[in-house]
């Protein structure tokens, strides 16, 4: 049997080459496959008011044609082999995930930086995919579930970038021009902050050498750093916006703050809480509250992003609208709850074995590691921080959960936002 | 594949299959019940699926509040699936804590509650995963077309079963249809991971050995006549965006022609993924994107077939451009198809398509969930044999009879056609 190990400084090999590109790998010789994924410093933060979308609008135009190669060709190259790539916008990144037969690294480490270095943005290409990001936009602005979110971050996020949708709105994509894709691409695209993570069933050194072959050279002198996210004014009282979408047989409830940023020390803190909140077993205590003991929703829970800045903490419900208001009451009366009184040792135990106990299971897949080691590197948690992991959650007290819990959350200090068909007779 | 391959058949007639894998340390428990919505008649549309909700509300030795935490309690991710033909559940655990799920499993086989209160609650559940469903203009389009392609077979109705009937089911409706189908001569326990099969093998045997054997569960057979010609459908609703789904009778999972349809698929819309778990390839350079989204006829394009016991439904759903209409698209694909009934596609086509069948199942035999899926996912509706043999059934498929496919089964006369129409002036 072969005993696994969590990933560490031990068998992670972490590489910076000369243009500011990092290297992560883990060798899994188990497998016929690899993963290649990672980001660039060039998101959504970049881009002005009225050109929302243009950052991810970009990075999906990059695979439509370089200098070598048209759009079919670069596709066939991929799919003739199995082999998959996508692009696309972040808010403070790029983002880009492909795999391939192990056998096939090349091809995908050579696709790859051949459509961020040298992409030709063909004016017929860039139209074909307005159509698309257009037709993806009407769809969105039908979707009770994506219009709820898209106002809840208006409400929480007054005056920061976080407000702004990363794929813009349909005002915003027409009036991107090809010649604003071509000078954002070559003002922003860059090796500078660049990491790469590359997992599977091939040989270190090989690697290596496939990066720095095809990427190795790249250079953008005027690449401008991240600039600072400003500061957000927390809400003073409860702020709700209802969006009515005719023809909705489900209304969706987003509600919530602004969470704590993946790096903050409140992070591990706030997530391990909000487990028991609103994640463990059937979403914890707002799943038995609204779905087991209510029977009002098919789906309730509550969720932390982290990231770079300060993601939200969400609590999100599908419901019958004229439950919407009974929905909103329990999960204010589980927020109250979660800020009087210290969780239970029982539940912190069983949280604390479920973060601990799936780990592994997490790390399990190329993509599952590939994904670990980006968030070491992204949050500076370091080489053996999955090692120490364990340990950093057996460390979680209640006290410190709630006075977490205290800091971020307040029941009359939320933004709500709901989404559905509220003038339906009946 | 099948050499560390360990398949049984307990006195009770529980079906077992094992496969030691130790890359990590993780187990992976599945256990299929030959009961889906394809069992149930009218008034009793959406039995199977919610006996799976209340597969989670507990037992008197794993009652409720603690049935549902115990194996997240562990590490380990749990869930549970209806389908068409059959039902599953699954626990992926540390390999240390799989007794848990075994446990569990073997108990709420025959001691599940179905408390009344708890039934009823469950009713507005139900209700309300329905509703989320009929926001999406997808599911409500492939709902009409579904039934409108089945009259007589069961597989006319949605899984999450008739609003009407998911009011009026009671009780003794749902707990008669766990009783009937929840015994273990109707179920396959498959798992895959690191465990020595002998010593799993006699935890299964203390487990499951007193459990004893009930009635044969007679499956519902209605034998859908054969199509006379084409069948059309349209539903109006909220949005800007048309959808078209074509769906063609297909060849059942078993039939040797569902493998050249598989490939025939594969040229048009891309590689088909029967993966749960584990990634797929892109499909752009497919037959039907070239001449619709390239074409700027549609923004996208996507298909696929089912593996089910009796002759499902190849699909093809087509997101229409706003500047064009489904008739268009409709006229595209039909010339598309007639190129592959009129001559057969190069053999460097199919050869291609193998190649990423081939990645396809490579990327998905990685994960040992996705293995003990496939495993008991192919009992269901063939034997495991068709999960180990699928790589050489596919590469068996001549030209010849992707073309003879092409010709019987995508013929107008045999599909249903279906159109959603935004209509923004819907109050």
């Amino acid at each position: 049997m072969t005993i696994h190990s969590l990933p560490g400084p031990d068998d992670i090999v972490r590489r910076e080459l000369s243009n500011g590109i990092t290297v992560l790998l883990r060798p899994n010789f188990h497998s016929l496959s690899v993963v290649v994924t990672g980001y660039l410093s060039a998101g959504a933060i970049f881009e002005p008011d009225d050109k929302l979308g243009l950052a991810s609008f970009t990075a999906l135009a990059l695979m439509r044609g370089t200098i070598q190669h048209d759009f079919q060709q670069i596709y066939d190259g991929l799919e003739s082999n199995g082999a998959s790539l996508g692009i696309d916008g972040g808010t403070h990144s790029i983002g880009f995930y492909g795999h391939a037969l192990a056998e096939d690294l090349d091809l995908l480490v050579g696709t790859l930086g051949e459509t961020l270095r040298q992409p030709v943005f063909p004016a017929d290409q860039v139209e074909r995919l307005r159509d698309q990001l257009l037709t993806s936009l009407a769809i969105r602005a039908q979707d009770t579930a994506e219009v709820a979110s898209l106002m809840f971050a208006e409400l929480v996020y007054v005056g920061h970038p976080y407000s702004r949708p990363e794929d813009g709105y349909p005002e915003t994509i027409r009036s991107i021009r090809r010649e604003d894709l071509v000078a954002f691409h070559e003002k922003h695209f860059g090796p500078s902050g660049m990491v790469i993570s590359i997992v599977g069933g091939v040989d270190t050194e090989q690697a290596l050498e496939s990066v720095t072959r095809f990427l190795g050279d790249w250079e953008n002198l005027n690449q401008p750093i991240q600039p600072d996210l400003p500061s957000l004014k927390p809400l003073s009282g409860t702020i709700s916006r209802q969006v009515n979408i005719p023809g909705k047989s489900e209304a969706d409830i987003v509600m919530g703050v602004a969470g704590p940023p993946r790096r903050s020390p409140d992070f591990l803190v706030a997530s391990l809480g909000n487990n028991i909140l609103g994640q463990f077993g059937m979403y914890g205590r707002i799943g038995e509250s609204v779905r087991e003991k209510s029977g009002l929703a098919y789906h309730a829970s509550s969720s932390l992003s982290g990231g770079i800045g300060p993601g939200p903490w969400l609590f999100i419900a599908g419901v019958d609208p004229n439950n919407i208001e009974k929905v909103i009451a329990l999960v204010r009366q589980e927020i109250t709850r979660f800020i009087n009184e210290p969780v239970t040792s029982e539940e912190l135990a069983d949280s604390q074995a479920n973060y601990i106990g799936r780990l592994p299971l997490s790390l399990e897949s190329n993509a599952g590691v590939a994904s670990a080691l980006l968030n070491l590197e992204r949050y500076s948690l370091g080489l053996d921080y999955y090692q120490r992991y364990p340990d950093l959650i057996r460390g979680i007290n209640p006290a410190e959960i709630l006075e977490t819990a205290q800091h971020y959350l307040h029941p009359d200090r939320l933004a709500i936002a709901t989404a559905g068909s509220f003038d339906t007779p009946g | 594949m099948n050499e560390s391959l360990t398949q049984l058949k307990l006195s009770n007639g529980l079906q077992v299959l094992l496969k030691e894998i130790h890359t990590s340390p993780i187990i992976s428990q599945w256990i299929w019940y030959r009961v889906g919505s394809r069992d149930e008649v009218p008034g009793l549309t959406g039995a199977s699926h919610w006996v799976e909700h209340m597969m989670f509300k507990g037992t008197p030795e794993f009652p409720l509040g603690v049935l549902d935490r115990v194996v997240s309690r562990e590490g380990g991710y749990s869930n549970a699936f209806t389908f068409l033909d059959w039902t599953a559940y699954f626990e992926t655990l540390p390999a240390d804590k799989i007794d848990i799920a075994l446990r569990l499993e073997a108990d709420r086989m025959f001691n599940s509650v179905f408390e009344p209160n708890e039934v009823s609650s469950e009713r507005t559940v139900v209700i309300s995963e329905r509703q989320g469903s009929e926001n999406e203009p997808l599911f409500r389009l492939s709902e009409e077309v579904q039934s409108a392609a089945f009259r007589v077979h069961p597989y006319h109705h949605e899984i999450i079963g008739d609003l009407t009937d998911l009011y009026s089911m009671q009780r003794e409706d749902i707990f008669h249809h766990y009783r009937t189908y929840y015994v273990p001569n109707n179920a396959v326990l498959s798992i895959v991971g690191d465990f020595e099969t002998q010593s799993i093998l006699e935890r299964i045997r203390e487990l499951y050995e007193p459990l004893a054997a009930g009635s044969q569960p007679t499956r519902l057979v209605r034998i859908e006549p054969p199509q006379a010609g084409e069948r059309r459908v349209s539903v109006e609703g909220p949005g800007e965006t048309t959808y078209l789904q074509v769906s063609y009778r297909a060849p059942k999972a078993d039939d040797p022609d569902f493998f050249a349809l598989n490939l025939l698929d594969s040229l048009l819309t891309g590689p088909t993924n029967l993966n749960m778990f584990g990634g797929g390839v892109t499909n752009k350079t497919s037959r039907l994107y070239k001449a619709l989204v390239e074409k700027e006829l549609a923004v996208s394009v996507n298909g696929g077939l089912q593996a089910t016991i009796d002759p499902y439904l190849y699909t093809t759903v087509i997101t229409v451009h706003p500047k064009h209409t489904a008739s268009d698209c409709i006229g595209a694909m039909e010339a598309e198809i007639k190129q592959l009934q009129d001559a057969p596609p190069p053999v460097v086509e199919l050869e291609r398509a193998l190649k990423q069948a081939r990645a396809i199942f490579a990327y998905g035999s990685e994960s040992i969930s996705n293995l003990a899926y496939w495993m008991g996912f192919a009992e269901m509706f063939a034997s495991v044999d068709w999960f180990t043999t699928y790589l050489e059934r596919l590469a068996a498929v001549t030209p010849a009879d992707v073309q003879r496919l092409a010709q019987t089964c995508l013929r107008p006369q045999n599909r249903t056609l279906g159109v959603y129409l935004p209509n923004t002036t819907t109050p």
